[in-house]
């Protein structure tokens, strides 16, 4: 075989990014321990975007929280696996080593530590001149005027959004997680962080040629004119009750809310099993 | 209970004077390695070229005094006292009483006591710090210091200073009685590093005297152990306009016991006090943290800020803010909050690459920080190196 035929095949063997199977995850202890994902499942191949969406409270951060592994966050039953390898039992940083992202949803304030000691951080990963790419980053984000500022303290909302959208580039993750990388952010900015993340996710490449894969939390949806994604889902009560297209999805959404949307969707898979067997 | 007053109240006369008979030196060079590497940590040049003025005292010996600039007079307190007549009349046991306390009297007492003099001479405006260094090496149990520094109309100055003593000296005591005036638009930065010793007790006793337009900013910087410490400077803002700036980073560790503060009168018409303190306990460690600011004169203004971070069970802290004001026209808040080292922020890092000391470290770090948005850049520049130095070592 000639060598572009070599890779090409070697290009299509997609290899699994996050695998998560009969996810059980609580947070709280002693009396107050309460379930909030329950037996979830998600699967997503490296070159893939999903969306996820649901209704306030149902779960998408904790599922962030479970991913990264924040202590509080107790693994009750079920695996989480990443690159193929069980992540469940590592600490933040091993499973950002291996190569998770996260834009939080609520990054906190923490006083004395300057946004560019946080871009510095990426320093020490990465082998190549990351001042001046930082400085370039920044500018396209729009946030150099805030690499001098104690991080998030007295930022606005989507100030915040941008400049945790410039760390995780800088962290440059093969696996990028992003709660609500919209919400609170003016139309113009959902177009810049929408372009630059769609670069960043490859979503320009073809397919086959696609490496990093993504989560989008979003309500409104307002990312996803920006950034072509694969498949969505809605999380309900801690689980996930209904996949499919994400424009579908969004649509039946917004006509119709989320339990209709549920419903409808429940009644497909079932008619659908009814069909498989 | 813990921290009472007894326990910080000595009596001076059973620690014994220490000796006067330290070699005086020529240059700096002179000094072993050891003991220049100590002095460096407590932000001496030991090139001393690019200072302004140096002086080491040890114990009770000068060891070395050298002005290097005429726009500053750098001298051992007793020089200065036989060339300037006036200076034993109308600045000495001035705006520190004699009788404050026993410290002040046990210090008054002491007969060709040592300490530095220094003055910036009127209209000018000196950039290079002058550097003071006061030593204890455990000949004797006592050290006891007097200090003079004086700003005339229209000058600036910048004065580091570091105290610190030979390790694994046992019980000993440092009395040093600063008196500050500062006269019409003038302006003192003031820089102290404490590296004490676990069995050290330190008793500084400061006061500040301002003219109208007069700045006083001070730096204070605790990282190492020490026995006790009771510190509680008191500015007197006399002129209208004047201004003082209080920074005090403390880290407690071991067993310190360390009660820190800083007061401000605000007599005259507009003057302001801003006093932010910044403090970590560590193992059993106490830190009181004290801010007292009255306003008195019309249209006076206050701020007092406090945050601590505790990280031990052992350990505490108190911050005991007062304010008090006797006019309608003035303006004093303060704010306080006290806790553990957020979870959320290490996570924070570490969701960015950090591990968990390492995140903690940074955040420690960040927290004992200084504002340096005030200081002229390069007086800013060279505080940060000697706390990044004295945080480094400690
Ligand atoms: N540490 C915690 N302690 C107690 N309850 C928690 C904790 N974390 C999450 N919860 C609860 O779990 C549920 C799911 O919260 P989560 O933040 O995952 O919702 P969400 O889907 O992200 O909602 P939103 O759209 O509002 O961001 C909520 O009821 C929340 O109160
Ligand atoms: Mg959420």
């Amino acid at each position: 075989m000639i060598p572009e035929a070599i890779e090409a095949t070697k290009l299509k063997e997609k290899q699994t990014m996050l695998h998560i199977e009969n996810l059980t995850v609580s947070v709280g202890n002693g009396g107050s321990r309460k379930a909030i994902l329950k037996d979830l499942n998600l699967h997503i191949s490296e070159g893939e975007v999903h969306v996820l969406f649901g209704p306030n409270g149902s779960g998408k951060s904790t599922l962030v929280s479970a991913i990264l592994g924040l202590p509080g966050y107790n693994v009750e039953r079920g695996t989480i696996k990443f690159k193929g390898q069980d992540i469940t039992g590592m600490s933040i940083d091993e499973r950002v080593n291996m190569g998770i992202g996260v834009v939080f949803q609520y990054p906190p304030a923490i006083r004395g530590i300057k946004l560019n000691d946080i871009a510095n951080l990426a320093l020490k990963r990465k082998s190549h001149e990351v001042a001046t790419e930082t400085r370039s980053l920044a500018s396209r984000l729009n946030v150099d005027q805030f690499l001098q500022r104690d991080v998030n303290l007295g930022f606005s909302g989507g100030e915040k959004k941008r400049s945790e959208v410039m760390q995780i580039m800088l962290q440059d993750p093969d696996f990028l997680l992003l709660d609500e990388p919209d919400s609170g952010v003016d139309v113009e900015n959902v177009q810049l962080l929408g372009n630059e993340l769609s670069e960043f996710l490859q979503r320009e490449e073809i397919p086959n040629k696609r490496r990093k894969a993504g989560l989008i939390i979003t309500h409104l949806g307002f990312m996803l004119n920006y950034i072509d994604t694969d498949r969505a889902h809605v999380m309900c009560e801690g689980n996930l009750l209904c996949s499919g297209k994400p424009k579908e999805i969004l649509d039946a959404i917004l006509e119709n809310g989320f339990d209709k949307c549920v419903k409808t969707c429940l009644v497909n898979t079932q008619e659908q099993e009814v069909e498989q067997s | 209970m813990k921290g009472t007053k007894n326990e910080l109240d000595l009596d001076p006369s059973e620690f014994t004077e220490g000796d006067d008979c330290q070699p005086e030196i020529k240059s700096l060079n002179e000094l072993s390695p050891e003991m220049k590497e100590e002095l460096r940590r407590v932000g001496l040049m030991v090139e001393a070229e690019q200072s302004a003025g140096t002086y080491l005292q040890q114990d009770q010996s000068v060891s070395f005094c050298q002005e290097r600039s005429a726009n500053v007079e750098v001298m051992p307190i007793q020089a200065a006292l036989d060339k300037h007549e006036w200076l034993g009349r109308e600045y000495s046991w001035n705006v520190v009483p004699r009788d404050l306390d026993q410290y002040t009297e046990d210090a008054a007492k002491v007969e060709k006591v040592q300490g530095y003099f220094i003055r910036s001479l009127a209209g000018h405006i000196e950039k290079a710090p002058v550097q003071t260094c006061l030593y204890m090496r455990g000949g004797g149990s006592k050290q006891v210091v007097h200090n003079i520094i004086i700003a005339e109309e229209g000058s600036e100055m910048n004065i580091v200073t570091g105290c610190a003593a030979q390790h694994g000296i046992s019980r000993a005591l440092h009395e040093g009685i600063s008196e500050f005036y500062v006269k019409k638009n003038a302006k003192i930065t003031f820089t102290m590093i404490h590296e004490w010793e676990e069995g050290i007790e330190v008793r500084p006793r400061s006061a500040i005297y301002l003219e109208e337009g007069a700045q006083f900013i001070n730096n204070y910087v605790i990282l190492k152990p020490v026995k006790a410490i009771q510190s509680n400077p008191i500015a007197y803002l006399k002129g209208d306009n004047s201004r003082v700036l209080f920074q005090t980073m403390v880290f407690g560790k071991e067993k310190s016991y360390i009660d820190v503060g800083s007061r401000a009168i605000l007599d005259g018409r507009n003057t302001s006090a801003e006093m932010i303190t910044r403090a970590i306990a560590t193992d059993a460690s106490t830190i009181i943290a004290r801010g007292l600011i009255t306003g008195n004169g019309d249209n006076a203004k206050g701020h007092l800020e406090c945050r601590g971070m505790i990280l031990s069970n052992d350990a505490r802290i108190d911050s005991i803010p007062e304010l008090d004001a006797s006019n309608t026209e003035v303006d004093i808040t303060h704010e306080a909050a006290v806790g553990k080292i957020a979870q959320e922020e290490i996570q924070y890092l570490q969701a960015r690459g950090a591990t968990e000391d390492e995140a903690t470290s940074m955040i420690i770090n960040g927290f004992l920080s200084f504002d340096f948005s005030e200081l002229p850049p390069e007086i800013a520049k060279e505080t940060q190196r000697i706390i990044d130095i004295t945080m480094d070592a400690s």
